[in-house]
This record gives C-alpha cells, structure tokens and sequence, in this order.
C-alpha cells in the first residue's frame, strides 16, 4: 500500500507540475499574442538573457567545433575522406550541437537567475504585491523574459554555429592540412538552409522551455532562501532533461527521413 | 448597512478557510465600516493578515463571501478582481516594494498601468503620495537603502496613489521603535483624512490601535470574538479581550 500511495504522489505531483507550467505557458503566450508586452523590460531582459550569454556561447562553441574538427579530420585524412571534414562539422554544429549547446548554457545560467530572480520576489512579498495591484505576474515577470528568450536563443544558435565551424575550420587545416575551400566546399554540400533554419526552430522550443521551466519555478518557491536555492536548482536541473528530451524528438520530427 | 445603520464598504461574511490540514478561520464575520478605521488585533498567527488578503481577493475562501463595495469577491473572475483592486491599497507589513525599481517607480506602476496619465501628470502625482508621507526626498532612492519606518511609508504611498476606497495596512507598526510607531501612526491617520477613505489596519501594537481605531475587531480561533469601537474594547468584560489588552499570562488564552 506504501508503494502504491508513493506512486500515487509521484504522479499527483508530476500532473500538477505539468499542468501549472501549461497553465503559465498559455496565459503567458496569451499576453504575448495580444501584444501586452512591456516594451522596456523586454529589452532589457533581452541584454540580461541574451546579450551577456554570448561570450559564454561562443566559447562553448568553438571549442566544440574545434574538438569535433581535430577528432574527425586526424581520422578521415588517414582514411583519404578529408573532403568530408568540413560537412561533418556543419552537419553536427547547425541541426544539434549549436542549438542544443546554446541551450543548456543559457538553461545553466539563465534559467537559474530567472528562477531564482522570481523566487526571490515570491518570498519577499513583491508578487503578492504585483497581484494587490491588480498586475498580473505572467504579463509583467514571465512575458518579457520569454519573449528575450525567443528572440535571443536563436541569434546566439547563429552565433554558435558560425563560430563552431570557424573553429572547425582553423583545426582541420593546422591538424590535418585541409584547406580552407575545400573545408567550405564540404560545408556547403552538406547543409542547405531548411537545416539552419529547423535548429533555430529547435532554438525556440528550448528557449520556451527554459523561460517557462525558470518562471514556474520561481513562482512556486515555498519557504526562504532555501526554497530559492532549491528552484534555482531544480529550474535549471529540470530545464537540462527537457531540452534533451526534446532534441530528440525535434530530431526525429524534423530530420527524421534524412 | 450593518445593524447599527452604518454604511458598510466591506464585509466579510462566515468565512471559513484551511491551510491544509490547519483551520485559519471559522465561520468568520467582520464589518468594515465606511469612512471609519477598522483595526484587527489577535494573538500571533491568528489569521489577522488572512483576512486581508480576503478582502484584497488574493486568497479565495473554503466557504463564505467577501463583499468590497457591494460586489462578492467570490463570484468574480480574476480580471474582474484586478479591476475591484485598484479601489483597494493593500499595505504590506515588510513595505513588498519591487527592489528592481527606484521608490518613485514603485509608487508610479499603479498609475502607469491602469491610468492614462501623462508621464508629467504621474510624476506630479508620486510626487504628491510620497511628500503625504514624507518622503518626497526619495523619489529616486532604490528600496534597499531605505530605513525599515520609510519602507513602511513608501508602501503606503504604492497603497494610496490612486486613491483608492479602501487601504489595508497589514502590521505597520510592527519592528519599528515607538517614535517611528508614532509617525506612522499619524501618517496612517493623516491619509485617512487625506482620502476621506476607510482603512482597516492588522496590528499588534496597542497604543498605536487605541490612537486610530475607530472600531476593533479582536479575532480569536478562527473568529471575531469582539467587536466595538474603541472605548467599549478598552472597557470590554470579555476575559478573552481583557487578557490580549493586559498582556497578561494568566487567563483563558492559553499559550
């Protein structure tokens, strides 16, 4: 009966988590459809999210491609398929490892501040306040960092993939010799610009994820600054699995047949 | 109206809520009278700031209604609440100002977002609510360097700036010294004047109560107990009331 009852929390819990994310994303994207933005903190939000990401997105990338380029080049010279070099470092920078990277960068450092910025809020009163003045929190704390996230995550996907194939591209020709339009060659046969455009698609749905993850959690903090930590990590913990998660299935719906 | 033929702004009628498994209030019946100071006093955790958020509409009750100028907050959907709140200046006890914004900006959100008043006009009038309480100097001060007496009084320039029917002060007295307890008292006294409003005011502090209070409510397990004006809750006989007044241990309250 112990076990039973166990799952039965577990379950009740995890509806009721989904459910209230849904809730948030709904009226949240309510207000966005309706254009009840707030202009100022959106673009301000857009300079936090977004803006002060971008060092810690290009590094992540060119390092990536760099390694994806050094392992892949040393290997397909000896084999005599160099020409090759340059499509497998697109292939793999543009349709998963830019978006996804991007995101869980900005999950690790955005969607641990948006949880713990609004947490914060909810144990010192300040939502309630928004609320006793006839505000409403999602329009005026959600909007606007989801809207900075739609917009930023797939400006900084652009930037990740060009910088991980820049990376990519230096490597092949200081470790394997290949040169630069023969790696540029390699790129352009294999990606196309539907290929850029679905990992910046799979750039909006992680960047949904991770403002609404964030928010949610944020809203739901309980107690004082322990219940803060505890969103705080739990946001960006959770944020992480989803984006994994949907990558796959982003994958298998957008590049399924090929 | 109320049974003695004063005009009522608010009432809360046979509210019963739970927390879970804990029973905050029971069958809870209190009357706000227009145009008068209500104060609510009661042991700690007795569910004095509960019946604020009520009549705010932030907390919803298991049973019962809560009436805001003749409207039933119960039945109302949430924009409709939002609208019913910006007749409603709610208080709070740590002053809940946005630390994000500086103490002109907080009082100015209401007044930007439901008004379209021009940029000057909402200037002028934060300006106004700010020197009402004396604080006209930290228009552009952040929150945080505030003292605790004129973050209590920021927040009640947010609560009054549009002027609402009904201001609620959720413990302004509460952690201040008796000098600062005095200003705020008269300042809670002096936008009453200013607004020509009601207030009902959650409150430990028994010389600042005796001082505003045109009318006490003494809430005890879940209920009002007692309620009268001043001078009758001063002199009441009820053992209950004379024991919170008198602070003393010895008594049916048993702690």
């Amino acid at each position: 009966m112990r076990i039973l009852a166990r799952v039965g929390r577990v379950t009740n819990d995890f509806f009721e988590y989904a459910g209230g994310v849904t809730l948030l994303t709904t009226e949240s994207l309510g207000f966005l459809v309706r254009l009840r933005i707030r202009v100022a903190e959106t673009v301000s939000q857009c300079a936090l999210l977004g803006v002060q990401s971008l060092v810690i997105v290009l590094l992540t990338s060119l390092f990536t491609g760099m390694v994806i380029s050094l392992e892949s080049a040393q290997q397909a010279v000896a084999y005599g398929f160099s020409s090759f070099v340059g499509g497998a470092v697109a292939y793999g920078a543009v349709r998963e490892l830019g978006p996804m990277l991007t995101a869980v960068v900005v999950a690790g450092r955005v969607g641990a501040a948006i949880a713990a910025e609004i947490g914060s809020m909810v144990v010192t009163e300040q939502v309630e306040a928004l609320r006793s003045m006839g505000l409403e929190p999602a329009r005026f704390l959600v909007v606007p960092r989801l809207v900075a996230l739609l917009l930023m995550l797939p400006l900084l996907t652009i930037f990740a993939d060009v910088v991980s194939i820049l990376g990519g591209m230096w490597i092949a020709r200081e470790y394997a010799h290949i040169p630069y339009h023969e790696f540029i060659q390699s790129v352009r046969q294999a990606i196309d610009f539907t290929d850029v455009v679905k990992g910046l698609l799979k750039a909006f749905v992680f960047g949904t994820i991770i403002a609404m993850v964030g928010a949610y959690q944020g809203l739901s903090t309980r107690g004082g600054a322990a219940g803060v930590g505890q969103s705080t990590t739990f946001s960006v913990v959770l944020a992480i699995i989803l984006i994994f998660i949907s990558n796959f299935v982003l994958s298998l719906l957008l590049f399924g047949g090929r | 109206m109320n049974s003695n033929g004063r005009s009522l702004i608010a009432r809360v009628d046979g509210v019963s809520l739970s927390f879970g498994e804990r029973i905050v209030l029971k069958n809870c019946s209190l009357d706000i009278v227009e145009g008068a100071i209500t104060c609510v006093i009661g042991l700690s955790g007795a569910g004095k700031s509960t019946i604020l958020r009520l009549l705010d509409g932030l907390l919803v009750p298991g049973e019962g209604h809560i009436y805001v100028l003749g409207r039933d907050l119960c039945h109302m959907s949430e924009e409709q609440i939002n609208l019913m709140r910006q007749k409603i200046g709610l208080s709070f006890q740590f002053a809940a100002l946005l630390d994000s914004l500086s103490v002109g900006d907080n009082v100015a959100l209401p007044l930007r977002e439901h008004t379209k008043l021009s940029h000057a006009e909402i200037r002028q009038t934060v300006f106004d609510a700010l020197d009402s309480v004396g604080l006209a100097h930290a228009y552009d001060d952040l929150p945080g360097e505030l003292s605790g007496g004129m973050l209590k009084r920021a927040g009640f320039a947010r609560a009054i700036v549009t002027r609402p029917a009904l201001v609620l002060y959720d413990e302004p007295t509460t952690g201040l010294d008796p000098i600062v307890s005095k200003l705020i008292t008269e300042t809670i006294l002096k936008l009453r004047s200013k607004l020509n409003g009601t207030a009902v005011v959650i409150s430990h502090d028994l010389p600042s109560i005796f001082t505003m209070a045109d009318y006490i409510a003494m809430l005890f397990e879940g209920a009002i107990i007692a309620y009268d004006t001043a001078d009758r809750i001063r002199n009441s006989q009820n053992p209950i009331v004379q024991q919170f007044l008198q602070g003393s241990e010895a008594g049916p309250i048993q702690i």
